[in-house]
Order: C-alpha cells, then sequence, then structure tokens
C-alpha cells in the first residue's frame, strides 16, 4: 500500500467513525421543541413565537383552508403547505432579534398581512 | 389566451397607455461616441433602426377594488388615461406592470374585472400595451385567466432598437420566476451583445428591497445574473405602489407609483400598511413618472407627476370625482 492510499484510507476510517459518533449522538439527543403553527386566510395562529437564540425547533404547519407560504431568509425558512398534511421545518435561530416570518404564497386580498413575528432571545 | 387574441387587443386599444412612468427613449445616433457605439450595437443585435420614441409604464390599478383606504376605485386609472392623452407628445407603447385587477375567486367577477380593465385601457391613444401579471391577477389561477384575456404572462419583443422583456413572477403563487422561464430568458437573450439597451418589466421587484413586505423575488438573483453582461439594463416593477430608484451593479431599478392607494416608505420604519386617504388630495402620491434619456444611455432625467386633481377641489368637486359618493 502506498503511503497515499494508507492516508486516504484512514481518512475515510476516521471520517466513517466520526459518522458514527455524529449518528449515535444525534439519536441520543433531545427530539426539538415543536411549536404548532396553524394558518388560515389571512393570519397565522399563534401571530407571535418565542424562541431561544442555538435551540433546534420544529415549525409544525398547518392549514385550515388552502396552501400557505412560510418564508424568512435570515430564519431559513423556506415552506409550503397545503391541507390535510402537516409539514415539519426545523430551524436553529442563530441570532437573536425580532424577525417578520411571511405567507410567501398567495392567498387572497390580505395576503399581505399575513404573517408571525418571531423573537430569538 | 393566443398571441392572435391579444394583438388584437392592441389593435382595439389603438396606441398606449400611461401613467407610472413615461420613457424617452433618445435618438442615440447622434450622441457621440458612446451613442454611436451603442447604435451599431443596436443594429447589429435586432437590425432595427433606431428612433428617438416615449414610452409609459401604468401600474397596479387594482380595477374591481373598493372601500377603504382609497374609495376612488378606478377613478384615478380613468384619470391617468386621460392624462395620457392629453400628453403633446403621445407615447408609443405602454408598459403594465401587473395587478391589472383586485383578486377575487369567483372566476365571472374576475373576468368582468379584466374587460372593465380592457375598456378603460383601450380608450388610451398609443400604438400598443404590453401587459405583465400581478399576483392579484394570476396567482389564484396560475395565469389563466390573465391569458385568456390579455396573452402570454411572460414574453419579450423589439421596439426601435431596445429589447423588452416581459418577466412573469407571479402565476406560480410564491414571488419567484422558476427554472423553466429562467430557461427562456437565457436563449431570448443570447443574440445580444453587451450594449444592447434592454428593459425588462414585472411585476415584483427582483432584489430584495424588503422580504419581510414580501417586496423581492426569490430567484431575482438569477435574472440578474443573466444580465449582468449587459451595460444597459433598466427594470421596471410595480407592487410596492410607490416610486422608487436603486441602482444595483450596473441596473436601474424603478418602481411606479399605483393608481390606488400608495404604500409607505419601506426604510421609514412604519407598518406596511396604506398611506390614509386624504380628501384634500385625493390623487396624492399617485400619478405618473417621466423619464427623460435625451443624451447618451444611461443619463435619464426622471420627473414625476402627481395626477392633478385641482377641478375636482372642494366638496361639489369631490362629489363629481365620486360620481355622487361620499368619503367614509
Amino acid at each position: 500500500m502506498s503511503i497515499a492510499r494508507f492516508v486516504s484510507c484512514t481518512a475515510v476510517t476516521a471520517a466513517l467513525l466520526a459518522s458514527a459518533s455524529v449518528r449515535r449522538a444525534s439519536a441520543d439527543a433531545p427530539a426539538p421543541r415543536v411549536v404548532e403553527v396553524t394558518a388560515r386566510r389571512f393570519e397565522f395562529t399563534p401571530a407571535a413565537i418565542r424562541l431561544r437564540k442555538g435551540e433546534t425547533v420544529t415549525l409544525r404547519l398547518r392549514t385550515l383552508d388552502v396552501r400557505h407560504g412560510l418564508f424568512s431568509r435570515p430564519l431559513g425558512i423556506d415552506a409550503e403547505f397545503e391541507p390535510g398534511a402537516a409539514r415539519d421545518v426545523t430551524i436553529t435561530p442563530r441570532e437573536t432579534g425580532t424577525f417578520v416570518v411571511i405567507c410567501d404564497r398567495f392567498c387572497g386580498s390580505g395576503h399581505g398581512n399575513m404573517k408571525i413575528a418571531v423573537v430569538v432571545e | 389566451m393566443r398571441n392572435t387574441d391579444r394583438r388584437s387587443f392592441l389593435k382595439i386599444a389603438g396606441i398606449s397607455i400611461g401613467a407610472g412612468a413615461l420613457y424617452r427613449v433618445a435618438p442615440l445616433l447622434g450622441a457621440g461616441r458612446e451613442g454611436a457605439g451603442l447604435s451599431r450595437a443596436l443594429r447589429e443585435a435586432n437590425g432595427e433602426p433606431l428612433r428617438p420614441f416615449s414610452f409609459v409604464q401604468l401600474s397596479d390599478t387594482h380595477v374591481g377594488f373598493e372601500g377603504p383606504p382609497d374609495p376612488l376605485g378606478t377613478r384615478a386609472f380613468e384619470r391617468a388615461v386621460e392624462t395620457i392623452n392629453a400628453l403633446p407628445e403621445p407615447p408609443e407603447l405602454i408598459l403594465f406592470t401587473g395587478d391589472l385587477t383586485h383578486d377575487t375567486e369567483d372566476r365571472r367577477e374576475h373576468a368582468a374585472r379584466l374587460k372593465r380593465f380592457r375598456e378603460i385601457a383601450g380608450k388610451l391613444s398609443v400604438q400598443a400595451i404590453h401587459c405583465v401579471p400581478g399576483e392579484h391577477d394570476a396567482a389564484l389561477d396560475g395565469g389563466a385567466l390573465f391569458r385568456e384575456s390579455l396573452g402570454p404572462t411572460s414574453y419579450s419583443f423589439d421596439h426601435r432598437g431596445v429589447h423588452f422583456v416581459g418577466l412573469d413572477n407571479v402565476s406560480r403563487g410564491k414571488p419567484e420566476i422558476g427554472k423553466e422561464q429562467l430557461a427562456w430568458l437565457e436563449r431570448d437573450l443570447s443574440r445580444f451583445g453587451p450594449s444592447a439597451p434592454i428593459v425588462v418589466f414585472t411585476h415584483r421587484p427582483l432584489f430584495d428591497l424588503k422580504p419581510e413586505w414580501e417586496w423581492f423575488t426569490d430567484d431575482g438573483d438569477a435574472v440578474m445574473n443573466l444580465l449582468a453582461r449587459f451595460e444597459n439594463v433598466t427594470v421596471l416593477y410595480g407592487h410596492i405602489h410607490r416610486a422608487d430608484h436603486r441602482r444595483i451593479g450596473r441596473a436601474d431599478h424603478h418602481a411606479a407609483r399605483s393608481l390606488v392607494f400608495a404604500f409607505p416608505d419601506p426604510e421609514s420604519g412604519a407598518e406596511k400598511k396604506p398611506l390614509p386617504f386624504r380628501k384634500e388630495r385625493p390623487f396624492a402620491n399617485l400619478g405618473i413618472r417621466r423619464i427623460a434619456a435625451p443624451g447618451a444611455p444611461g443619463a435619464l432625467s426622471i420627473d414625476d407627476v402627481e395626477l392633478s386633481a385641482a377641478e375636482f377641489s372642494g366638496t361639489a368637486g369631490i362629489q363629481q370625482l365620486l360620481k355622487g359618493g361620499s368619503f367614509a
């Protein structure tokens, strides 16, 4: 075995071990907190959500009427969800502040002010 | 609707529309070395002779919208038509940047609103009208009724050496162009050299003006990347119900005033709430922006003109304006 191949195999083995370690840690970690979010024209419930910086949270999205969207570039949210099926979006806010999360799938007059204030502390 | 149907609408309309912005394209042949270079590039690009002309952008009439915060309904649109028809130099084209109608789920009512839009626009004395939809026109049905009534939601054409591109960033429901339209745009632009003047007209802004107010297009960067090699790019849009200009890279992005209620300055810290209606100035913040380019490309001068309501001042005038109605 050449030195180059030995190094390569060693690196792969280390990566696999690291990967397994990550998987174990992930399996052992507590499940993210779930925040239920319900949408209907032209409001989200709740209209405000408080999160902690660095906390991983799953937003469970449901709609009571038509298809809606959920969008925030700073929080990394870009989702659509439709009647009859919940959609999970998991985020880990990295910055504190108040972020306006909008419905970005046009759902009729009033859509333009359909939003959630997400406060990250 | 097929292209032939849209062309028949253009014929019925007579000439072009106006209110939002009037653009004058300069006689570039006499504009010195830079202008001559552009002239040559244009001839090479599309073979059209360069001639000066002007055109107007009209936006956000929301035909069918009623009630607060703007009790005037289509009055400003009708007023804009009169204003454009009275211009000493008639524009050759009208570009309509979306939200021609206000949305409704009732298909028959939506068709009636589109018909009403065509009736008002048809009174304009212009050569051609070109429309792209806004989300209120096309997002609920994927643009089906818009296409049936007015033609394609995206397309391009050349006029006197300028290449115009209408882009649809509303029909997918989300604020996006989509891969299919991007591929079409790339093919469409491929025959032009870097100095060809390109005018893009669309509804939503193609940059992140204020995403938390939905004033953006998610894949707008992809559009601007395709346009990055061009030296003369102007993007005209509506949606934000106020005049705005930003120069980003080598492109100028202009938003036109609306013809129903205006929105506040996005940088003012205000809420996204329409500006209140003012009885003493019923057309406040609604009107025409005229842009002239008398010299070399890029040397635009902007003239914002609020729609006049002088003859409607006083209680009697307001009552006349509302045709017997009354302000809340």
